[in-house]
C-alpha cells in the first residue's frame, strides 16, 4: 500500500458524556465519517472522511460534536506553507489538475475591509429610515441620454428596456446541475418575493421554474446549454457569460454521472454525457462579434428584455468593459477573483484576476471619462459578503450587486468547499436525491428572503447616517468612502481619499 | 324534544348516551340498569383481582358522566316487559316507564351447561359482572384449589387474575386448545406453554363427568381436586325481553346497520345483538366490548335524530395473559402466510385480494393496520403487500393514500 | 385545532423527532441526562423505506377508534385532542388493535400503553418532534 502522507485536515470531537448514540450523525454524513461500533458500544468516526460541512455538529441534538482544525503540524516555513507541501503530495500522488469549489480563499487584501463609510454630522442631518422614506428601488439598464419629444411637445418614451430590484441585489448565476432543483427552487421563490432576479447558470431552466420567469434572468453561456426561443423569451434578462471570477479564460466540464435525466432535459444534452463548456464562445473573438450575439439575443427577444454581458475581472477590465458597453449590452456584470464556482482547477482559481473592488472603480471611472457611464447598468460580484461590502460597491459605482455565496451560506452551506465531491450535505451543490431533499425549500427561500431584507434594512441604516434617502445618490458617490492603510496607488485607482483626508 | 329509555348500562349504553348527545343536547334520556353499579368496563373485572385496576379506576365513565350528560339513571331495576304499541317497558317494580325511542343493551350471560353434579359444589361461580369478582374474590385464600371450566377469554383472564392469589389452578375445556374462538392451533399450544409456566394445569379434549363438593371427575378419567369451581363455558344473549314480543331474533337480536330491531323505534346494541361481520360475509355474535359501544353509539346518533351507519363490524380480540399478548382479528379463512420466531407467532389471513384476519402473539405492535385493512376491505394489490407481511407499516401503501392519512385531518 | 402533519417528501429519516419526543417525555431537563445508554420508546416512530421515509405519530382522529375501543375509558378525545389517561389503563392493547396507523405502543413498564398527545402534558409547549425537525417534514398546524 502506498504511504498516505497527508493528515486530516479536521478532527471530529465528541464529548462522549454528552453523545446520546442517536446516530443522527452517522445518518446525515455523506462522507460516512461517523458510524456506531457494537462492540465499543459508542459512536466512532474517520477524521480522514470530515470535510467540516458541520451537518451533524448543526443536527447533533447534545451538542456533543464540535470540528477543530487539526493541530498536527509539518515542518513548514514561511516559504513552503502546508498548504503548499500537501499540494504537492497530492499531485505526486494523483498526478491530476487540483481542483477546488467556491471563492479564492488566499490571503490577499479585501479591499472592503481597507474602505471606511461617511455619516453626517451638524452640518447635513442624518435621515431616521424608520420615519422618514428611504428608496432602495434600483433600475438597471440604459439610461436615455436626451429627451426626446413629438412634434405635439409629448415626451416620448424612448427608456430601454430595465430591470427593477426592490434592493440593489441579485443572486448571481448558479446552474442546476452545480446546484440543486431545491436550491433553485428556493432562489426562484425568494427572488419572486424580494422583487429582485435569480440567475440560471448556464443550465438552462427547468420547465418547473418557467413559472418565475419573471424574476428570472436567463444566461447565455459558450456551451449554449439549455437555450431556444422559449428559454430566452422566459426570463426578464438574458445575460451572456463570458467568464466567472473564480476562473476567467476557463470553460466548465459537467461530468456525465451528473447529467441526470432531468439536468439533460433542462440543458438539452443527452442523458450521461459531460456537459462541456468550451473556455471562449467560439463565435466571440472580437467587441464586434459580441456585439453580433448582444443583437441576435435582443432580436430573438422582440428587444424587450436587457441584455447582460457578464466578465470576470481581469487585467484590462475597464477597456473590455468600455467595449461592452459600446456592444450594444444594457448591463455589464463583473465578477471579482474571490468569486465562488462548484468547480475550478485551484491554480486559476487562486492565481487568475483582480479584486472586484478595484476592477470596479476602475470601470466605472472609465465610463465615466469615455462619457458612456449611462448607457450600461454596472453590477458587480466576486464576494460581497455583507450590506457594508454592497453599500462601498454602490458608492464606488455599482448599480447593484450579484451575490451567491452569501445566498448559499443562507440556504444552509458552511463553506466546507467540497461542491466537486457532488456529497453536499446541506442539500445545495449535490444531484443525489437523498441529499437534495435535504434542502427545504420553503426553509430554504425563507432565509435567503430573510437576509436580503436584513441587508435592505442595513442598506437604509447606512444611508440614513449619510445624509441620503435614496440609492440613486449614493451611487458612484466615492466621495462618501475613505480608505484606510492603503498605498497611494491603490487610493488613486479606487477614486478615494485616504481616512482623515 | 323526546324520551329515549336505555335498558342496559354498559358500553353499548355509554356509546347509546355519547352519541345522543353528539347530536340532541336536549332529548330526555333514561338509563335502567339491573346492577346497582354506576357503569364500569365488564372485561376489568379479571383486573381488578389482579391488582391492576380498583373499583374507582374500572369505573368506564367518570362519576359526572350522567350529570354531564343530562341522563337519569335507574339502577337496580330489572325490565320484565315492553310494550312496543303503549310505547313503554314496565319494571320488576311495576313501574311503567314511557319512551319515544328505546334501545335495548341486555348484554348476555353466563350460559351453564348441566352438568352432572354441579350443584353439589358449593363454591361455584360465573365470571362476568363485578358482582361475580367480588363474590369469587371473597372465597380466594392461598390455598385455595380453582378449577375453571372453560378455556376461552373469560376462563383465562379469570385464571390470570386469581393466579397470584390462589394455591392452583386447572382448568377444563371441550376444544382441543385454549381460546378456541380466537386462536389456531399452534398459536393456542404457544399460548398454553406460556400460561402453564405459571403452574396452571389444562384439561383439554375433556370434560366433566361428574362433579362432588370439592372434585370433579373428567371423561378421561382424570380427577381434579378443586375448592373453588368457576363456570365460562360461554355466554347467551339476552334476547326474551325482544323475542316476546316477536321482534326479528336469530342466535341474538337481529339489527340493521343503523342499529334498529325490526321493531319501530326500539333500537338494539351490544352483546345481545348479532352483527354484520363483513370479514367472513355472516351475521356473528361480536360479544366485544369495542363492537357495543360503537353500535350503541351508532343507535345513539340514530335515536337522536343524526345518521350513522355502522357497517365494518369484524371480530377482534386483544388479550394478554401474564404479560404475553396477542391480538387476533376477523375470520380465518383462505390463503394463510405464517412467521414464527420464539414467542413470536403471526398468521395472516387472505383471500379474494382481502386479508380477511390474522392472529399475532407476542409483538403486536402496530396490529392495528391489519385491522384496518380488513375493515377497510383495502385491496391487496393496491399495497405492497409482500412488505405490510413481515410488519405492519404504512410503508406498503401508496405515496398517494400515505400523504392523505399522514398529511390530512381525519 | 392544530395538528401534527408529516410530509414524506422531507423527511431525513434522521430519526431526531424520536429522541426529541423521548426526551420532552421523560421529566428531565437535559437531553443526555434523559436519553445517555437509554434505550428509547418515542410515540413518534419513522418508517425507513429505500427511499422514502416519514414519522407517524397519533392523527387525533376525528373518530377515534381508539378511544371508542377503550375497555377502560383511559383514552379520551376532548376538543380534538385524544388523551390518554396511564392511571386508568390496564394494558389489554385494545387500542393498539383499533389504530389503523399503529400509532399507540406500549409503553416501558409493558403493564399500559402511550401514544403522542401533543406535548401538552409535558414542559415542551409545543410538540417536540416539531420544533426538533430539522427540514419541517413534521408540522404542526391546522389544515
Amino acid at each position: 500500500m502506498a504511504v498516505n502522507y497527508l493528515y486530516p485536515e479536521y478532527e471530529i470531537v465528541r464529548d462522549t458524556n454528552k453523545c446520546i448514540a442517536c446516530r443522527v450523525c452517522e445518518r446525515q454524513c455523506a462522507n460516512e465519517a461517523h458510524w456506531f461500533d457494537p462492540e465499543q458500544d459508542k459512536m466512532v468516526c474517520d477524521n480522514a472522511k470530515c470535510v467540516c460541512c458541520h451537518r451533524c455538529v448543526s443536527l447533533c441534538p447534545t451538542k456533543a460534536l464540535k470540528i477543530v482544525k487539526s493541530d498536527h503540524t509539518f515542518r513548514e516555513n514561511a516559504n513552503w506553507t502546508a498548504k503548499n507541501i500537501k499540494e504537492v503530495y497530492r499531485q505526486a500522488g494523483s498526478g491530476g489538475v487540483l481542483l477546488s469549489s467556491m471563492g479564492n480563499p488566499e490571503p490577499y487584501p479585501v479591499y472592503w475591509d481597507k474602505i471606511l463609510l461617511n455619516a453626517s454630522q451638524v452640518t447635513n442631518p442624518s435621515i431616521d429610515p424608520l420615519r422618514e422614506p428611504m428608496e432602495t428601488v434600483t433600475y438597471l439598464g440604459k439610461k436615455p441620454t436626451k429627451i426626446e419629444r413629438d412634434k405635439n411637445g409629448k415626451i416620448i418614451n424612448n427608456l430601454a428596456p430595465q430591470l427593477k430590484l426592490s434592493t440593489p441585489v441579485m443572486f448571481s448565476a448558479m446552474s442546476y446541475g452545480s446546484i440543486s432543483y431545491n436550491a433553485h427552487e428556493s432562489l426562484a421563490r425568494a427572488a419572486e418575493e424580494l422583487g429582485i432576479y435569480y440567475n440560471t447558470g448556464e443550465g438552462g431552466l427547468h420547465e418547473d421554474f418557467y413559472k418565475y420567469g419573471a424574476n428570472t434572468i436567463v444566461q447565455v453561456a459558450s456551451g449554449r446549454f439549455g437555450v431556444s426561443k422559449d428559454y430566452l423569451n422566459a426570463g426578464a434578462a438574458i445575460e451572456i457569460k463570458i467568464g466567472q471570477g473564480a476562473k476567467p479564460g476557463i470553460g466548465g466540464h459537467l461530468p456525465g454521472i451528473k447529467v441526470s435525466e432531468d439536468i439533460s432535459k433542462t440543458r438539452m444534452i443527452p442523458l450521461g454525457t459531460d456537459a462541456i463548456s468550451p473556455a471562449p464562445h467560439h463565435d466571440i473573438y472580437s467587441i464586434e462579434d459580441l456585439r453580433q450575439l448582444v443583437y441576435s439575443l435582443k432580436e430573438a427577444s422582440d428587444y424587450k428584455k436587457p441584455v447582460i454581458v457578464k466578465i470576470a475581472a481581469v487585467h484590462n477590465v475597464a477597456a473590455i468593459a468600455s467595449g461592452i458597453a459600446r456592444s450594444g449590452a444594457d448591463i455589464i456584470a463583473i465578477d471579482g477573483y474571490r468569486g465562488g464556482t462548484g468547480a475550478a482547477p485551484t491554480r486559476i482559481r487562486d492565481n487568475v484576476g483582480i479584486p472586484i473592488e478595484l476592477a470596479l472603480a476602475s470601470v466605472d471611472s472609465r465610463l465615466r471619462e469615455e462619457g458612456i457611464r449611462d448607457s450600461v447598468a454596472v453590477v458587480v460580484g466576486g464576494s460581497i459578503r455583507s450590506s457594508a461590502d454592497l453599500v462601498k460597491a454602490i458608492a464606488l459605482g455599482a448599480d447593484a450587486c450579484y451575490i451567491a455565496t452569501a445566498a448559499c451560506l443562507a440556504m444552509g452551506c458552511h463553506l466546507c468547499r467540497s461542491c466537486q465531491a457532488g456529497r453536499c450535505n446541506w442539500g445545495i451543490a449535490t444531484q443525489r436525491p437523498e441529499l437534495v431533499k435535504r434542502l427545504n425549500p420553503d426553509v430554504g427561500y425563507k432565509r435567503l428572503v430573510n437576509l436580503v431584507r436584513a441587508w435592505d434594512h442595513e442598506i437604509k441604516e447606512i444611508m440614513g447616517g449619510m445624509g441620503i434617502n435614496s440609492i440613486e445618490s449614493l451611487r458612484g458617490n466615492r466621495l462618501m468612502l475613505r480608505g484606510i492603510g492603503l498605498s497611494e496607488k491603490e487610493l488613486a485607482i479606487l477614486g478615494i481619499k485616504h481616512a482623515g483626508e | 324534544m323526546s324520551k329515549i329509555v336505555i335498558i342496559g348500562n354498559s358500553a353499548a349504553a355509554v356509546g347509546c348516551i355519547e352519541g345522543i348527545r353528539s347530536v340532541d343536547k336536549a332529548s330526555e334520556i333514561v338509563v335502567i340498569s339491573d346492577e346497582q353499579h354506576h357503569v364500569y368496563s365488564r372485561p376489568l373485572i379479571s383486573y381488578l383481582l389482579l391488582g391492576s385496576t380498583d373499583r374507582q379506576r374500572m369505573k368506564y365513565r367518570p362519576d359526572s358522566f350522567y350529570a354531564d350528560n343530562m341522563t337519569d339513571v335507574m339502577l337496580g331495576k330489572t325490565v320484565v316487559a315492553i310494550d312496543p304499541k303503549a310505547k313503554n317497558v314496565k319494571l320488576k317494580t311495576g313501574e311503567v316507564i314511557s319512551y319515544d325511542k328505546l334501545l335495548v343493551a341486555t348484554g348476555s350471560s353466563p350460559f351453564i351447561p348441566p352438568m352432572k353434579g354441579l350443584d353439589k359444589a358449593k363454591k361455584c361461580f360465573t365470571f362476568m359482572k363485578l358482582d361475580d369478582a367480588l363474590a369469587l374474590e371473597k372465597e380466594l385464600t392461598p390455598k385455595s384449589r380453582v378449577l375453571v371450566i372453560g378455556a376461552g377469554l373469560i376462563g383465562l383472564k379469570c385464571v390470570e387474575g386469581i393466579a397470584d392469589r390462589v394455591g392452583s389452578i386447572s382448568v377444563v375445556d371441550m376444544a382441543d386448545r385454549i381460546l378456541p374462538s380466537v386462536l389456531d392451533k399452534d398459536g393456542a399450544q404457544l399460548v398454553q406453554s406460556f400460561i402453564e409456566k405459571r403452574g396452571v394445569k389444562f384439561y383439554l379434549n375433556d370434560s366433566t363427568a361428574e362433579i362432588s363438593e370439592n372434585k370433579a371427575v373428567l371423561k378421561s378419567g382424570a380427577e381434579v381436586d378443586f375448592d373453588i369451581l368457576v363456570v365460562a363455558v360461554g355466554v347467551r344473549p339476552n334476547i326474551s325481553l325482544l323475542k316476546d314480543i316477536g321482534a326479528d331474533c336469530g342466535r341474538a337480536i337481529k339489527v340493521n346497520e343503523k342499529c334498529q330491531t325490526s321493531i319501530e323505534d326500539i333500537y338494539a346494541a351490544g352483546d345481545c345483538t348479532e352483527s354484520y361481520d363483513i370479514s367472513a360475509d355472516t351475521n356473528r355474535v361480536l360479544a366485544l366490548l369495542p363492537n357495543a359501544y360503537m353500535q350503541g353509539e351508532t343507535a345513539g346518533v340514530n335515536m337522536g335524530g343524526g345518521e350513522k351507519v355502522y357497517d365494518n363490524a369484524i371480530p377482534m380480540n386483544a388479550m394478554g395473559m401474564f404479560g404475553y399478548h396477542m391480538i387476533t382479528a376477523g375470520s380465518y379463512d383462505g390463503d394463510v402466510y405464517t412467521e414464527t420466531d420464539g414467542m413470536n407467532y403471526k398468521k395472516l389471513f387472505y383471500k379474494d385480494n382481502r386479508l380477511v384476519g390474522y392472529i399475532i402473539i407476542g409483538d403486536v405492535e402496530r396490529a392495528g393496520i391489519y385491522t384496518s385493512l380488513i375493515r377497510q376491505r383495502t385491496p391487496l394489490n393496491e399495497i405492497d403487500f409482500e412488505l405490510i407481511k413481515s410488519k405492519p407499516q404504512l410503508m406498503a401503501f401508496s405515496a398517494q393514500r400515505r400523504a392523505k392519512e399522514l398529511a390530512q385531518r381525519h | 385545532m392544530k395538528r401534527i402533519y408529516v410530509n414524506e417528501k422531507w423527511c431525513l429519516g434522521c430519526h431526531l423527532c424520536e429522541y426529541y419526543c423521548a426526551f420532552a417525555n421523560s421529566g428531565k431537563d437535559d437531553m443526555a441526562k434523559a436519553l445517555k445508554g437509554v434505550k428509547i420508546n418515542p410515540r413518534i416512530r419513522v418508517e425507513e423505506g429505500e427511499k422514502i421515509n416519514f414519522a407517524v405519530s397519533c392523527r387525533h382522529c376525528e373518530e377515534p377508534l381508539c378511544v371508542k375501543s377503550c375497555i377502560t375509558g383511559a383514552l379520551t378525545i376532548k376538543d380534538g385532542l385524544i388523551s390518554f389517561n396511564k392511571d386508568k389503563c390496564v394494558g389489554c392493547y385494545t387500542c393498539i388493535m383499533s389504530c389503523p396507523y399503529g400509532c399507540i405502543m406500549p409503553d416501558g413498564s409493558g403493564h399500559a400503553v402511550q401514544k403522542c398527545e401533543l406535548c401538552t402534558k409535558n414542559a415542551c409547549g409545543e410538540p417536540a418532534c416539531v420544533k426538533g425537525c430539522p427540514n419541517q417534514a413534521i408540522v404542526f398546524e391546522e389544515r
